[in-house]
Parts: C-alpha cells; structure tokens; sequence
C-alpha cells in the first residue's frame, strides 16, 4: 500500500490544547455524565466520556432476583422511557414462559408506551431548549408532560417509575377515566405541539445552533449503532415498532419518520414528527381496547426452562435489548441489557469533534442522553 | 411645567448649604449626598429590578414567581439580599486573592460612574458633560476589565474561559453601541445629554429621524443587549455550557456584586436608548400641536423617564427570555459581518439626510 502509516504517538496533547471536565457535575449533562474535553481555544479536539459515576449493577443484581423482581429493578435504567424497560423485560420473560397473553394487555401496553414515548420527548423538548438558553421552553414540555404523569398516577399510583408491568400481564386493570383522560389529553396536545414549533423550530438564532452541527452520517450511524431518534435523522430506518413489532404495533398504522441529513436540527424534526406519530398510534387504540383479563394466569414463582431469550424494543431513546440466559432456576443466570444511549453516546466523539463548546451541549441535548440507562 | 422642574430644589439646597459653610465644605457636602443618593437608588433599582425580571420571566413561563414573601412576594429580593449579606465569602484555594477581591469592585464602579451621568428629569441630572455619550460609553465599558479579571484570577478553567467571551463580545459590541448612538448625535448635532433631549422637544428622534433612526434603534437594542451579557448573548455566564461563566467561583455579597451589576447595567443601556431615542424625561411632543403637547406635560418626566426607560427593560427580559443563546462565532459573526456595516452605512445616510435637511 502506497499509504503512509499513521504513527500515534503517547501525548495526549498537543501545543495549545487543554482540557476541562464537563461532569460529573455539570448542568447540561443531566446527570452524572463526566466529558473530558481537549480543547483549543473554544475548539474541541476530543471528547472523551468517563461513565460509572451511577453504576448500579442492575445486571448483576438480576442475577439474584426473581423474575418478577427483576421488572422493577429495570425503570430506574432509563427512568423516562420506565414502562417500556418493564415491558421489553416481561416480553423476554414471557418469551420463556411460553403464556399467550391477552389482547387487553397487548393493546394496554401500547398505549401506555406511547405515552411514555411522548411524556419522555415533551421532556426533551423543554431540556433541549433550556440547553441552548431558552429557559422557557423547559415549562412549556413540563406543562403538558404533566398531564400524562396525571394520568399515570390515576391509573397506576406512580408518575415516573410506574411498575406496571408483570410477566403475564398488567399489575392491574386501567382507571375507568383512563380512557377519557387519555382523549382529553390528546385533544389539548395537538392544540399545544404547533406551539411549539412557534417558539422554537422557527426561531433563527436555534436553526443557527442547530442546522449542520454534529452531523452523523448513516453510515457512521450504523457503525456505531446508533438507533432510536438520533439514528433515524441519519436516514437509518431503525424503528423497531415497524421491523420487529411487538405488543400491538402490528395492529396500528403509522409512519416510522426519517430524516436525511444528520445533523442536529434532522434529529429535533425526527422527534417533534414523531410525537404526532405517538398519537396517531394512541389515538387508534384508545377506542378499542379489547374486554378481557388484564392478566394471564401465571405461577406465584415463575421459572424459565433453560435457554436464551432475546427481545428487544423500541424506547424513546433508541433500541433496548433484554438477553435472559437461564440454566431453569427461578432466577436468570445472566442478564444483560443493550441501552440505547451507551451506543448513542459513542458516536459523541465522532460528531463533536471541530466544534465548539457550545455545540457539545446541543449533540449531547439532540441524541436525548438519560445516564442510568448508559450506567445501569 | 415648571411644578415638575427639580433645578429650583438642587438651586435652593445648594444656596441653603452655601449661605452656612465655605465654597470647599458646600462642594463636599453635595458629594457626600449625591454619592449617598444614588447608592440608595442603586440598592433599590437592584431589588426592584431582580423582582421585575422574577415576575416577568415567570409569566413567560407560565408561573407565578415569587409568591410566599409578603404580599405577591414583595419582600423576596429583599430576604435574598440579606441572605446573600450573610453568606460565607469563599475563595478558591490557588486563586490570586487581590485581583479576586478587586475585580467586582471594578465592575460595580464602573457601573456606579455610568448611573452618575443620567439624566433623570429636568434639573435632576449629577453630571452634565458636553461629551456626555462619550463619557457614558467609555465608563460602561470598564466593567469588562472587572470581568476579565475575575475570570482569570478564580483559578477555574470554565471562569476564565466565560471571561474571555465576555471580553471578546464587549469590545466588538461595544463599537456598535457607539456607531447607533453616533447616528442620533448627527440629528441633534450635540453629545450633551441635556441637549440632546432639548432638541426632540418637538418630537422623538426614533420619530422624526426616519428609517435611518429606526435601525439605528434596532441596532442600539441589540448590541445594547450583547454589551450587558444578556439575554440570547449571554455567553459568558452560559448557564448550560460554563456552568456560572466569569462568576462561577464567586459567592455571598462578591457574587452580589456582579449580579446586581447586570441587572443596573441594563438599566443604564435602557436608559440610554430612552434618552437618545425616545427622548429621556421629554413628554411625548408632536411639532406645533401645542394643545396636546400640554396635555403630555402634565405627566411628570419623571415618570416619562422611568416608563420608557421601563419599556426597554422590559423588551430586553423579553429578548431573554424567548431566544435561545448565540454560539461565539455566530455572536462575533453578527456584529463583523452584519451589525457595523449596516451601521456605518446608516450613519451615512443619516448624515445625508440631516445634510438635505430631509428629517423632520
């Protein structure tokens, strides 16, 4: 090969570059995320981040737990996306216990999912816009995401970390304002989803921080398995709602949004276009909730024969894979999780590179990090 | 008119002080009480100010803001005050601890010399300079070198980092602010604050001055902004990115210090723009209507003062509150690229205008 050979040479730095910690305290990290960046002038060359600050070893604890215990050791993972970690680990489990589930449940746990889908983008919304500086944003996402918190609480007690799947079902049956609720709230977010396009997408100063930077194209996309949203803007088609589906996906129309570009601004129209998905899918469903048991009858101590159980679904994040490999003890003799932010914050690096100080936050903010889930 | 006119009381306690001590004690003792007047004007502008913008950015957000001390939380600036009075002066263990305890001094200084050459109201006005625009611009832009100083000196990569935006964005904006207000200075052909506001008697210059006055306008608000670190250019406090920016390792009355600074630098730059644009303590005039011209003055400059310059105030939290914040080279690139062309071109026409004698 005519090629030189590139030497790298043991010197982290070059002349005129430096470095400062972005964490593990840091008010755009949300959470416990520590970035070293090397730095020239307000330039970065690298990012490199430094995780176990929240490690919890929720997949070592597993190992001791049982299965249905181990459900509600998974929504203090990725916290905002709580009901679909519980559901991909009781459709691994359920997987294993070979139980037909009933359609209620199936159709339940879409709607619900689709809630958490579009609490947890309200959120990011607000946050996104707080990063960049425009503070008021942060109450407009919290505003409406508060309803959808309401009506969690009604039906399941909790508002964040709702636990409120089982293997073989549901904890219990919805509210029966739950249905009407779940309109009402429709009805005012699509009143309120234009809004916020007024105060945000339109505004020049955020098309600036936003249009070009952190650009990742789909082939990097795919090489550092980046899925969900971020992976999506690439042109990556990732959703796994449509490739794989699951629950009742398989029932509702809807329309798996892809950008093209890559850049910060593709990712933030990918989002907004799919918080009117969430709802066109929730809006299919609510009227049909079959009758039925909102559980299938399981035993009080559940054991998985021997074996290996994947499943994997769509969070709000990206893709959230559950490996269950039992030896048929009533505990899994090794769980692992794929998150879909530790992919997605692998790719920061990449993008980060040649930009400013600035532009980290806005990469960091746009691919939607939620550190548990990196940690776990 | 003339109830209103505050130079018969400054013209009565300075005779009354003269008739009872010498030249040298009469001018001391107006030092001492003007300096004393406009430390408690200063005091008091910072705590209205903060609970304004509390308010304010609170009805943006869809909330009530403070609430719980006294009544619609009157007394909370007040009880954070005293909070801040009493809170441990902290200092980081490497820094250099005289540029340390130096540099918010130098930034409230200069904002204290700046307040000094406003005009309030008629007759209530400490210095009135012949160059009083050049005095202003130049003293407002002291504070910077407080900044930087308290940037370099805290021993903290992210301080010296918002420092050194601070200086950067200052000095480039600092030449627009200029250049706008040069272009009302060529209307009412004086730098004298006075004056200035005696020339648009029978109208506002943002009025009467046509397009050339309204971008100058435009220009004054958004540089204006930039200079006091405001706003969508508030780049070297950059909650998100610098964590606190230049005051990040400040605390207590030090951090005081800073904070107030900008909430009275805003007022100063909004007063300013009322003096130079909208007309300062002038009542609202149009040309010969001497009827509603009369009308007009029957509200007190003062109060014509205080609600213009409130208006700014008030459009500049609005600014703040709406937009996201400008990267460093898109903040560099508007002011090079976009700002001061437009603004020396303005000037032009506006000198060819006021040279054709086409303005009002």
């Amino acid at each position: 090969m005519g090629e030189a050979v590139k030497t790298v040479t043991n010197t982290p730095f070059e002349e005129q570059e430096y470095f400062i910690n972005m964490g593990p305290q840091h008010p755009s990290t949300h959470g416990v995320l520590r970035l070293v960046l090397t730095l020239e002038g307000e330039t970065i060359r690298k990012v490199e981040p430094h995780l176990g600050y929240i490690h919890r070893s929720i997949e070592k604890m597993c190992e001791k737990d049982g299965y249905k215990q181990i459900v509600h050791l998974t929504d203090r993972m990725d916290y905002l996306s709580a009901h679909i970690n519980n559901e991909a680990v009781c459709l691994a489990v359920e997987q294993g216990m070979e139980v037909e589930i009933p359609e209620r449940v199936k159709v339940i746990r879409t709607i619900i999912a689709e809630l958490t889908r579009l609490a947890s983008h309200q959120l990011w919304w607000g946050v996104m816009g707080m990063d960049l500086g425009a503070i008021t944003t942060f109450l407009y996402g919290f505003r409406d995401r508060e309803m959808i918190n309401d009506i969690f609480e009604e039906t399941c007690g909790a508002r964040l970390t709702m636990n409120y799947n089982v293997p073989g079902g549901l904890m219990f049956d919805i509210h029966p304002n739950f249905v009407q609720r779940t309109k009402d709230f429709i009805a005012h977010f699509k009143k309120k989803l234009p809004e916020y396009d007024e105060l945000l997408s339109g505004n020049i100063i955020f098309r600036k921080r936003t249009e070009g930077v952190g650009v990742l194209s789909k082939e990097d996309a795919i090489s550092f398995g980046v899925t969900g949203p971020a992976g999506r803007a690439s042109g990556f088609s990732c959703d796994l709602r449509k490739h794989a589906p699951y629950s009742a996906y398989d029932k509702v129309q809807f329309k798996e949004v892809l950008g093209t570009e890559g850049d910060s601004y593709a990712r933030y129209k990918v989002r907004i276009q799919e918080m009117w998905e969430s709802m066109a899918v929730i809006e299919q469903l609510i009227d049909n909730i079959p009758e039925g048991d909102f559980q299938a009858k399981t035993k009080a101590v559940i054991k998985l024969p021997k074996g290996e159980f994947y499943q994997k679904v769509e969070t709000a994040r990206g893709e959230l894979g559950v490996y269950i490999i039992s030896e048929g003890d009533k505990s899994p003799y090794r769980m692992k999780f794929r998150s879909p932010g530790f992919s997605n914050l692998s790719a920061l690096d990449h993008m980060a590179r040649g930009a400013k100080i600035a532009d980290v936050v806005t990469i960091m903010s746009t691919l939607d990090l939620v550190i548990p889930d990196i940690d776990r | 008119m003339n109830i209103y006119d505050f130079t018969g009381l400054t013209r009565s306690i300075h005779e009354g002080l003269s008739s009872s001590m010498s030249p040298l004690a009469v001018t001391v003792t107006e030092f001492v009480i003007i300096a004393f007047a406009f430390m408690i004007f200063f005091t008091i502008l910072g705590l209205v100010l903060v609970y304004a913008e509390r308010k304010i950015c609170a009805f943006f957000q869809l909330r009530l803001g403070p609430m719980r001390v006294g009544k619609w939380g009157l007394a909370q600036t007040a009880a954070d005050a005293v909070k801040l009075i009493f809170k441990e002066p902290m200092i980081t263990k490497n820094a250099d601890k005289f540029l340390f305890n130096l540099a918010p001094f130098i930034v409230i200084i200069s904002t204290f010399m700046a307040l000094g050459a406003l005009p309030f109201a008629k007759g209530l006005h400490a210095l009135d300079f012949d160059i009083g625009i050049l005095y202003i611009s130049a003293v407002s832009s002291i504070g910077v070198i407080g900044i930087l100083i308290a940037g370099w000196s805290s021993d903290n990569k992210y301080s010296l980092i918002g420092a050194m935006r601070s200086g950067a964005q200052v000095v480039s904006y600092e030449l627009s602010v200029g250049l706008s207000l040069l272009t009302i200075v060529v209307l009412a052909e004086s730098l004298q604050f006075s004056e200035i506001i005696a020339s648009q008697e029978a109208g506002w210059w943002i009025f009467r001055g046509h397009i050339p006055a309204l971008i100058a306008f435009c220009v004054f608000m958004i540089a204006g902004t930039a200079e006091t670190n405001r706003g969508p250019f508030d780049l070297a406090e950059a909650e998100s990115e610098l964590t606190a920016g230049f005051h990040t390792e400040y605390s207590g009355l030090k951090f005081a210090f800073f904070f107030l600074a900008e909430f009275v630098n805003m007022f100063i730059i909004a007063a300013i723009g009322a003096t130079v644009f909208l007309g300062g303590w002038m009542p609202f005039h149009i040309g010969h209507w001497a009827g509603f011209n009369q009308i007009m003055d029957f509200i007190p400059p003062i109060v014509w003062f205080f609600g213009k310059t409130g208006f700014l105030i008030f459009l500049m939290m609005w600014f703040k509150w709406t937009f996201p914040r400008l990267r460093i080279d898109q903040l560099l690139t508007l002011e090079w690229k976009y700002l001061l062309p437009i603004n020396l071109i303005n000037i032009l026409i506006m000198a060819f205008v006021v040279l054709m004698g086409w303005h009002f």
